[in-house]
Formats: C-alpha cells, sequence, structure tokens
C-alpha cells in the first residue's frame, strides 16, 4: 500500500473539521477586521478599527464579561457543592435511592427556556405564586425588578436547572471510587466526617476538576435564562457577554463589531479556563 | 334618458344584489366574516376564489401568535381555500423579525416571499423589497394618508399597509369620570380629577391611585401600565412621553437631530425632562412594572389593574372586548402635553401648552425583491387587508391589527362591535385628531434605526433602574449616536432623515 494513502483516509475528517470548526473562526476573524453592518453588508476591511473600539470604548463589554465571571463563578460553585452533596447522598443506601437518582436528573431534562418562562411566571412580582405565597408574611421582593435580586433569581434558576448534570458526574465518579480506601480508613476507625475529607474528597479530586471545568465552559455561555427571565435587565444590571454579543450583532446588526466581541470573548475565555484548570489542579490534587 | 337611467338604475341594483348574495356565500363559509359577509373589491373573497395558484407555494416569515401571527396565519388558510396557493407560515419573536429577514437578504436569498416587520425597517429593508405594483396601489383608496406616508419611501410604497399605529392615553373612565372619585381627589390633593392633559398630572393622578383598590375588586390597583423593559419596544414608549417637552412647532427641522447638522437632540432638556418623568413613574407601575413588556402591558390595562396606560390600540380594544373585565369603562384620549416645551434655537423653555402626537410605527409587510412568487404574495397581502377581513380584524385586540382605513374613524364601526356609543366616538376622535394634528411626530426610519432605538433603550433602562441618572443616561445616549452616525455615516442619515422631518413639519 502506498505510504499517501493514509491522508485519503485521513481527508474526510480533515475536511469535516475545516468545514465545523477551522472555517468559521477563520471567518469569524476576517468579520471582526470589516464593518458590515446593516446599511453596510459586506467584508470591507476597516483594519483594528473594532478591536480598539472594543478595548478603549466600550465599558458595557467589560462590565457585561465581570458580570458573567460572577454568575459563571457563584453558579457553578452551588451547584458543585449541591450536586456533590446529592451525589453522596443516593451513593449511601438508603430508601428510595433508585426514586431519588431519577427525581434529581429531572431539571436537566427539561428545556431551559421552557423552564426559565416558568421561573419568570414563578417570580412574577404582582402575579407570581412567590410573592403571592411571601405576601403572608408581608414581603413582596422585586425579584426581577431590582438589580442585585435579579442576579440572584437568575442564579436560581441556572442552579436548579444544572445542578443534576453535576450531580450525575459525582454520582458516576463515586460509583467508581475503589472500595480498599474506604475499608482502610474503616478498619483505622475513621469518623464519616474524616472518611470524606480525608478519602472520598481526594480521590474524587479528578473527577471534580472536570466537572466544574465542564459546568465552567457551560455557565459562561449563559444566554437563555438572562433572555427569557430578565432581558439582561433592569438596566444593564443580568446582562452577559453572551447577551451583549446578540444584542450587538442580531438585533443592532453591527456584525463584524459583534465578531470583535465574540473572537475577543473567545480568547479571554480560553486563557480564563486554562489558568483556572491548573489552579483547581494545584488546590484539589496536592498531597 | 330616462330610459338609459331606469336601466343603469336597474343594473345597479342587480349588481349590489349579485354582490350581496355573494357576501352570504361567504360569510357562510368563512365565519371569520360572518358578520359582513364578504366586501366587493379587487381582493375579496369572490375575487380571490377566481384566481388559481395551485402548485404554487408561498412562505411567510410573520410574528409569533397571536399579535399579528394569528390573523396571519387565518388568513393564509383562508387563501390556501380560495386559490389553492400552498402557504407556509412561520412565526417569529418581534425581536429576530429582523434579522430574520435581514441575513438572508444581505446574503442575497429569499427564504421567505412576504417578511413582516415594523414599518420603521423600511430604510433597512428598502433595497430587498419589491415595490407594491401600482394596480394595489390605486385601490387603496380607503388607506389614510398619513399611512401611506409611513408605508412609502420617496412616493414608491415598499410595505404593504395592513396595519395602523399610534399611541395614545388610555384611562379608566368609570374612576376619571365617576362625582365620588372626583370629589375624594379634590378633597385630598386640591386638584381636580379629569384626563390629564400634562404629564405632571398625569403623574399626580397615578400616584394617587397607586396601591390601593380603587375599584373594590379586593385586590389593590395601580397607577399605570408602560412598556420599561429594556429591548421590548421601551424606546417607543420614551419617544411618546418626550414628544411633549421636545417637538417645538416653533422650531422645525427635527426631532431627533437637528437636520443641518445632524447633531443629535437626545439629551436636551426637553428629552431630559420627559426622562425624570419616567423614572419617577417607577413608582407608580405595578410591582415588577420595571420589567413590563408590550404584553405584559396589554394584560395588565386590559385586565383592570391601572388607572391608565399608553400605547398601541391593542391595550385599549382588548380592553373593550366582552370578555375583559372593564368592557366598556375605557376611554381614549390624546397623549399628555406639557405646559413647556424646549427651544431648541434659543436653548431656553417655551412656557406655552404643547401637545403632540406620536405615530409610533406599525406592523408592515413587503414581497421580498427576489420572490418568484410576487405575484401570489401581493394578491394574499391584498386579501389580508381587504374589507371583511380588515373589519374582522380590527375587532380582535389580539390580533394586533388598528384602524389605517379612513373607514375605520367612524363610531359606527366600532359600536356594532358592541363598544358603548361615547367611548367610540372619542375613540375616533382621539385617533382622527391625531391625523389631524400638525404637530406630529412620525418614528425614526434611518439607517441604523435599530443601533439608535437599541442605544436609547440602553440609557434609558439605566435610568429607570437608577444606575444612572437621567442627565448622565442621555449623555451616554447622544455619545453612543455621535459613534453611530460617525459609522453609518451623517449625510446617509441625514438623505434618509429628511424624509421624516418633511412629514414632522407638514411639508409632505
Amino acid at each position: 500500500m502506498n505510504f499517501k494513502h493514509k491522508y485519503v483516509f485521513l481527508l474526510p475528517g480533515l475536511i469535516v473539521l475545516i468545514g465545523i470548526l477551522i472555517f468559521p473562526i477563520i471567518f469569524t476573524v476576517r468579520l471582526s477586521l470589516s464593518g458590515w453592518n446593516s446599511f453596510n453588508p459586506g467584508l470591507d476591511f476597516i483594519g483594528f478599527k473594532n478591536y480598539v473600539r472594543l478595548f478603549t470604548d466600550d465599558p458595557r463589554f467589560w462590565q457585561s464579561f465581570f458580570r458573567l465571571s460572577f454568575l459563571a463563578i457563584t453558579t457553578v460553585f452551588l451547584q458543585y457543592i449541591i450536586g456533590f452533596a446529592l451525589a453522596h447522598m443516593v451513593w449511601k443506601d438508603i430508601k428510595f435511592k433508585r426514586f431519588f437518582r431519577v427525581l434529581f436528573l429531572i431539571p436537566m431534562m427539561t428545556t431551559p427556556v421552557i423552564m426559565t418562562v416558568i421561573w419568570r411566571t414563578f417570580f412574577h412580582e404582582s402575579l407570581g405564586p412567590l410573592n403571592d405565597f411571601l405576601s403572608i408574611f408581608g414581603v413582596q421582593p422585586p425579584w426581577l425588578s431590582s438589580p442585585s435580586l435579579a442576579k440572584v433569581s437568575i442564579i436560581v434558576v441556572e442552579v436548579w436547572q444544572w445542578t443534576s448534570f453535576m450531580f450525575l458526574l459525582m454520582l458516576a465518579g463515586l460509583l467508581s471510587l475503589p472500595k480498599e480506601p474506604f475499608l482502610a480508613a474503616a478498619v483505622d476507625g475513621a469518623s464519616p466526617f474524616k472518611k470524606f475529607i480525608y478519602v472520598t474528597f481526594p480521590l474524587m479530586a479528578p473527577i471534580s476538576i472536570g466537572a466544574i471545568i465542564i459546568r465552567l465552559i457551560e455557565a459562561s455561555k449563559i444566554m437563555d435564562t438572562v433572555f427569557v427571565l430578565t432581558s439582561g435587565g433592569p438596566g444593564t444590571s443580568t446582562e452577559t457577554s453572551s447577551f451583549f454579543i446578540f444584542i450587538k450583532g442580531l438585533r443592532e446588526f453591527q456584525m463584524g463589531y459583534a465578531a470583535t466581541a465574540s473572537f475577543t470573548y473567545l480568547i479571554i475565555m480560553i486563557i480564563s479556563l486554562t489558568i483556572i484548570v491548573k489552579v483547581l489542579t494545584k488546590v484539589l490534587m496536592r498531597e | 334618458m330616462k330610459l338609459k337611467t331606469l336601466i343603469s338604475a336597474l343594473a345597479s341594483v342587480l349588481l349590489i344584489g349579485s354582490q350581496v348574495a355573494h357576501a352570504d356565500k361567504w360569510g357562510d363559509q368563512f365565519p371569520h366574516i360572518a358578520a359582513t359577509g364578504d366586501i366587493p373589491g379587487m381582493c375579496s373573497y369572490e375575487s380571490m376564489s377566481k384566481k388559481d395558484y395551485s402548485g404554487r407555494t408561498l412562505t411567510i416569515n410573520t410574528h409569533a401568535i397571536p399579535v399579528m401571527g394569528e390573523p396571519t396565519a387565518l388568513h393564509a388558510e383562508q387563501f390556501e381555500k380560495l386559490t389553492g396557493a400552498k402557504v407556509e407560515v412561520t412565526h417569529t419573536p418581534a425581536g429576530d423579525l429582523y434579522s430574520k429577514a435581514m441575513v438572508p437578504f444581505q446574503a442575497g436569498q429569499a427564504p421567505y416571499d412576504i417578511v413582516f416587520g415594523f414599518s420603521n425597517f423600511i430604510n433597512d429593508w428598502k433595497r430587498y423589497l419589491a415595490p407594491v405594483p401600482q394596480e394595489y396601489v390605486d385601490q387603496m383608496e380607503g388607506v389614510s394618508a398619513s399611512h401611506k406616508a409611513i408605508a412609502s419611501w420617496d412616493g414608491v410604497m415598499y410595505q404593504y399597509p395592513v396595519d395602523g399605529d399610534r399611541h395614545y392615553l388610555k384611562y379608566r373612565k368609570d374612576v376619571i369620570d365617576n362625582p365620588e372619585m372626583q370629589a375624594k381627589y379634590k378633597a385630598d390633593t386640591g386638584n381636580e380629577l379629569k384626563v390629564p392633559t400634562t404629564w405632571k398630572e398625569y403623574g399626580e393622578m397615578a400616584s394617587y391611585f397607586n396601591g390601593w383598590d380603587w375599584d373594590g375588586d379586593g385586590e389593590p390597583e395601580y397607577g399605570s401600565a408602560e412598556v420599561m423593559k429594556k429591548d421590548d419596544l421601551m424606546y417607543a414608549a420614551f419617544y411618546s412621553r418626550s414628544v411633549a417637552y421636545a417637538k417645538n412647532p416653533s422650531t422645525p427641522g427635527g426631532f431627533f437631530f437637528d437636520l443641518e447638522t445632524m447633531e443629535p437632540l437626545i439629551n436636551n432638556p426637553g428629552f431630559v425632562e420627559a426622562l425624570t418623568d419616567w423614572v419617577d413613574a417607577v413608582n407608580y407601575v405595578p410591582p415588577g412594572g420595571i420589567n413590563f413588556g408590550l404584553g405584559d402591558e396589554i394584560n395588565s390595562f386590559g385586565g383592570g389593574q391601572t388607572l391608565f396606560s399608553f400605547s398601541w390600540d391593542d391595550a385599549f380594544v382588548a380592553a373593550m372586548q366582552p370578555d375583559s373585565p372593564i368592557s366598556n369603562q375605557v376611554g381614549a384620549a390624546q397623549l399628555p402635553g406639557a405646559d413647556k416645551v424646549w427651544n431648541r434655537e434659543n436653548g431656553m423653555w417655551d412656557a406655552k401648552s404643547n401637545q403632540a402626537p406620536f405615530f409610533v410605527w406599525g406592523w408592515a409587510v413587503g414581497v421580498a425583491g427576489k420572490s418568484d412568487n410576487k405575484d401570489v404574495a401581493f394578491d394574499y397581502l391584498c386579501f389580508f387587508a381587504n374589507g371583511a377581513n380588515h373589519q374582522a380584524d380590527i375587532g380582535i385586540g389580539r390580533f394586533g391589527v388598528n384602524p389605517f382605513m379612513e373607514e375605520d374613524f367612524k363610531a359606527d364601526v366600532w359600536t356594532q362591535i358592541g363598544w358603548d356609543k361615547d367611548i367610540a366616538q372619542s375613540y375616533v376622535e382621539t385617533l382622527a385628531d391625531m391625523e389631524k394634528s400638525t404637530n406630529r411626530v412620525f418614528p425614526l426610519r434611518v439607517p441604523g434605526t435599530f443601533e439608535f432605538n437599541s442605544a436609547l433603550a440602553t440609557g434609558t433602562a439605566k435610568a429607570l433602574a437608577g444606575q444612572l441618572s437621567p442627565q448622565a443616561a442621555l449623555d451616554e445616549v447622544y455619545a453612543e449616536w455621535v459613534a453611530i452616525l460617525e459609522r453609518v455615516g451623517a449625510d446617509n442619515v441625514r438623505d434618509a432623515y429628511a424624509v421624516g422631518v418633511k412629514m414632522e413639519d407638514n411639508e409632505l
């Protein structure tokens, strides 16, 4: 067989890779160097004008990025704590273990947009059931009208929706742990707390890092929840990077500038997540 | 001669008779027009039934159900039955109508023969749309002049008139006209309770009637329902509040920009005063009112939750429907005005009463220039807006089809569907007076309209949320508008804006 034939076999995969990954990125970079908007559609070349505008004259983009960072880190942290706790609970032999395992997975199986519409109704300040109930105690929090509570509402919805995913990964990790370290800890008379701190948690470190990174990648794209629940409001208090890019690109039709924001955001995320992986590995997998 | 006249009269009787027969036939077959039957015309049921579009497929991108989406689908089904054409209707959320058409337009494609949007898209869309053929324009005798102007650009009609929208005041007649309430209000505030003629009066009354059960239904009611949600048409609500303070008939030459210099006027004291009022309004809207989109506003006022509202006809028509708890208890009036108006020429307030109607864009629809089915598409649109369909559609609040025909401004049209005579009269007079006004403001229809309005929505939303003061928020909008002018080109914007200014200055 001719040595070069192996390239022929690689070709289909290579074409798919170029088509779905390389081409869109290259096109986005090219688009980011153009002034494509509703009035001037087309790939003209304006140099780095869009990048200069983004870095020197658009605090809204950076505010949305820092807001996103806060929302993503907070929600993933809460999802990790709750997901791990629930997984730990049903890992043990408890009654109705199978029922709870399925129950905890339900939120993840629902459609995010539909669930967010339901949550929006739930949080509705004059017609929603939550404030209707709370009015018994004389309080009616402005869930979606106050900048701080609107963020809390988004966190609640995100945690409710995606803790299941964390639960699933952590449960899979717990079920795959070897029994010997636990037997050794039992022989040494370790308390349940010490068993968790010195055995379970360190053994779960690799899967924890994987789960946190997967969720951080997903959480950094928070869009549907914000879109449906608050539309980035009140004001711009819940606007995230994805929502900002959506507004610039598909509402205002500043395609060139939206591509600039997208590509910059991609680079920032790659750098940030690389650093986070290194830090998590160092912290969670230390001796 | 007499014989000729007699024959002519007999012929007319026979013709009318045959039309009535058709009306009965079509009214029986299509319950939607049962009240009127078919109304003769170029695009009547009878005329359409004679067309044969078998084997042709028409694609339409329209709004989500119900507003405009429901009548689009209903008339598509009727059109299929009459002509044999296949009509595929896609429903899209309001915010995505623009991009869903623009992306293929810019790529040189026409996945939809017909695209629904808003009339202020006209400047960005017109180069991709087919002009409405003259034969269709000629049969639009009943369409109001202002609406024809909104649907056209440089004398060429690109958008087929199916809806006419304007903002006006809606109020609870059972409260404002109630002598007991008037006495109570007078005793408590020292002021008269009447239909507010200024935004200050509107704010005072709305504040007074906020947070207590003034209609005895066991639930608290509130002052006003307004569209305050960012990216949900809030900029239109802000313009409605601004016109009284910033549209000065003594200073023609632009409301949004100074046409000569293209200097944005958006942060002048007139607009700042309006935004200051609007920030105060956060205190008299229902809980969560700062997040009200148009649907919430319609439901809130239409459901009897507030004293006032101002926006499109939909809320008023919804409130007047028989299933509404406040049916026949609402009134319509011009948007409130102001006791002063900003004079940008001398940089001072003119201390005079000022009121300006705002002709907000309405639903608009066009046919793609690259469509292979333009003939079918224009027939569909003509059928959509034919006399029988139009009369049936305007009486259903959720349809979002509002008056734009001269005929619609007659009270009888509305009393026939159950409205009280005085309410119908005040409604049509309100609409007709807007048509007659010489101090009107038309929507911004320039290249990059979406950028300008989005920047305004962001700035005003920040002020409503307390993130910025009204002046700081509008200064931010001003800076953004200057940047947009630079990107799009001030001359390009000026050319387009001049058309709107001519309409506002009564030169068209």
